[in-house]
């Protein structure tokens, strides 16, 4: 069933099936609840990853999508190694996660958004040396690396600083020089730019992306940000409810799960309802623009209709915002998943 | 294909001191993080004494009403040279923080670091206490001086080379045999959320039973249902009275010649015990480990 032709060395990872289950309690409410609840509990299965299968190539930066709980950060725990799997098999360069070899665990890296790897209370520079013990990097190695790493970001002057009295985006600059300062193969990135600003989160797009090129680590990213996705990913993984709903490209999720195209007109001066209702679309109006939604096979025969209005001063035809596609397809799944239909929007 | 990646380790990494060497560095590191907290640690080292005080005016006032000058084969100076003895011996054994700090980095998820590196968590654990005991004696030798200076009194003469050696072994082993019994009960927080009264418990019973509240020859002639079994004689056989009783008595000259051989052999038993007990708990606690905390 498998593709042989492609070399089997240059897929670093390889998953099959891979399912977790968590056991969860639920804790009712109230003191004679909880009382009954010291001598028995009532627990369910959550199912948090059903069966995924995946295979990414050396050098590919592939970002997950899904919404919260989707099984996301579980598919980069049971990756990672901290976490085994419930079913299903993973080779991440030719190792089983979740033995934990150090011969594995020198070769991978994975950035936490949310938990930080670097000593509180010390300065990151003292973090850095204690990685260079721990993943036996050879001093020079170590010092060019390090240098490089601390170049690309411009944080040279803040390694002499507690991390505590860093900021967020400091921080988390610092956090990924220390993850890649023994050039991992494999880099897991689990939301890395959340909480940062418009300026903190380029600068680590242009890291990434140069990092990622030079050294060709692959890459798996999830995200909530579309820009995190747009900047970086040429392959996008849709998750919802621990399935993948989508596997392929950024550009293609637009053509598959959209039907219709965005039309902005500019009005001289904002138009009588009725006349922009006689154009037969879904509409919306904000002062003197008003934004049509119009299917992608009349987009020729309706433009020059539009453009003949003498009062239309502008008009532009986009895609759908991808942030609209995405929302779409997780409302999409969790509709199916709780009517057990085919997922809207999916053709 | 990347030429700067690192898929063999470099050969200086390869001899065998590259373990010793990592772990110089945590220790170094934990150093470090520990000196910022030094004034805590020299207000908490006086503090430590007061209890004593308490136990000093307690006893006399056990003496002066039961009118004799022995209890347990303890005379008033010598109870008060006891508890001294067993400040030292707590000094290496008593682990402020380890059970409850392993249990908070399972429940937070913060020990997921120590999954995805390269590294023991628990000879990392050991390099931070070591590191966190020798910050504290620096800071706390001049307390412990000065108390024991005053008290000189209480104390008999020293004892000879010999068992001066084996008293220091004994401490030793009861920094060891302290961090793995408590290394161990953190580990519980992989199977409960909430240890913090497990611990408790542990404090209480270790309290009892190592003779940091009282000496266990006292337990001598309480019957424990077996005949001729006292409790005393089952305290002798358990780990705890090495975190407190038993160092203090090879000084006081009480434990000596085949007791006291026999005594460090259980002891060191007991060590290897909890190394295994330890392991397998963080073998196990990681097999059903969920990561939790995002």
């Amino acid at each position: 069933m498998h593709n042989r032709s492609e070399s089997s060395a240059d897929r670093v990872i390889e998953v099959e099936g891979l399912t977790k289950q968590y056991r969860v309690f639920d804790k009712p409410e109230g003191l004679w609840a909880s009382v009954r609840g010291l001598f028995h509990r009532e627990s369910r299965v959550i199912e948090a990853l059903r069966g995924v299968d995946l295979r990414v190539n050396r050098g590919e930066f592939l970002a997950m999508l899904g919404p919260n709980g989707a099984g996301k950060t579980t598919f980069l725990k049971l990756l990672s190694g901290i976490i085994t799997p419930t079913r299903g098999t993973a080779r991440v360069l030719g190792h089983v996660p979740w033995e934990r070899t150090d011969d594995f665990r020198r070769r991978f890296a994975l950035v936490m958004g949310q938990k930080n790897q670097l000593w509180w209370d010390l300065p990151a520079a003292e973090s850095f040396r204690l990685h260079q013990e721990i993943y036996r990097i050879e001093p020079r190695r170590f010092a060019r690396i390090r240098d490089e790493l601390v170049d690309m970001l411009q944080v040279g002057r803040l390694l002499g600083q507690p991390v505590r009295e860093l900021s967020l985006g400091e921080r988390m600059k610092l956090e990924l020089v220390a993850a890649l300062l023994h050039e991992p193969e494999v880099l897991f990135l689990d939301e890395p730019t959340i909480g940062l600003d418009v300026v903190a989160q380029h600068t680590i797009h242009e890291f990434l992306r140069r990092v990622q090129r030079q050294r060709s680590v692959t890459v798996i990213l999830t995200t909530h940000y579309m820009k995190d996705v747009a900047a970086l990913c040429e392959r996008v993984v849709v998750v919802t409810s621990g399935s993948i709903l989508y596997d392929g490209s950024l550009e293609q999720i637009v053509d598959r799960f959209t039907t219709h195209k965005v039309v902005t007109l500019d009005f001289e001066e904002p138009p009588p309802a009725e006349q922009v209702q006689r154009f037969g679309f879904p509409w919306e109006m904000r002062g003197p623009r008003v934004t049509l939604r119009i299917d992608r096979t009349q987009i020729a025969e309706v433009l020059p209709r539009l453009l003949a209005d003498k009062q239309v001063r502008d008009v532009s035809v986009e895609d759908v915002p991808l942030e609209e596609i995405v929302a779409g397809l997780f409302r999409g799944a969790s509709a199916a998943a709780n009517t057990s239909t085919e997922p809207a929007g999916v053709e | 294909m990347s030429g700067g990646v690192l898929t063999d380790p470099e050969p200086v990494a390869r001899s065998l001191p590259a373990g010793l060497h990592t772990w110089w560095r945590m220790l170094v590191i934990c150093l470090e993080e520990r000196l910022a907290y030094r004034s805590d640690f020299a207000i908490g080292t006086l503090m430590r004494f007061l209890p004593i005080v308490t136990q000093v005016f307690l006893w006399t006032a056990v003496f002066a009403a039961s009118n004799r000058s022995d209890i347990a084969g303890y005379s008033r100076d010598n109870i008060v040279a006891y508890y001294l003895l067993t400040m030292i011996t707590r000094a290496f054994s008593s682990m402020p923080g380890l059970a409850g700090g392993i249990a908070r980095s399972i429940r937070d998820g913060s020990v997921k670091k120590y999954l995805i590196q390269p590294v023991d968590y628990v000879s990392f654990l050991l390099a931070s206490r070591v590191a966190h005991k020798v910050v504290y004696y620096i800071v706390a030798i001049v307390p412990f001086a000065i108390v024991f200076f005053v008290c000189r009194g209480y104390f008999p003469a020293p004892p000879d080379g010999l068992t001066v050696l084996a008293y220091l072994l004994s401490l030793v082993l009861s920094f060891l045999l302290g961090f793995f019994l408590e290394a161990t009960l953190g580990m519980i927080g992989f199977w409960f959320l909430e240890v913090s009264s497990i611990i408790f418990a542990y404090m209480l019973l270790q309290y009892l039973l190592s003779g940091h509240m009282f000496p266990i020859d006292m337990l001598e002639g309480i019957p424990t249902g077996l005949s001729g079994v006292s409790l005393a004689d089952v305290v002798h056989w358990l780990p705890f009275q090495y975190t407190a009783y038993f160092p203090a008595s090879v000084w006081l000259g009480k434990i000596q010649g085949w007791d006291l051989v026999l005594g460090l052999a259980v002891e060191v038993v007991w060590l290897v015990v909890m190394v295994l007990v330890c392991r397998l708990a963080w073998w196990r606690g990681t097999c059903r480990y969920s990561g939790f905390g995002g």
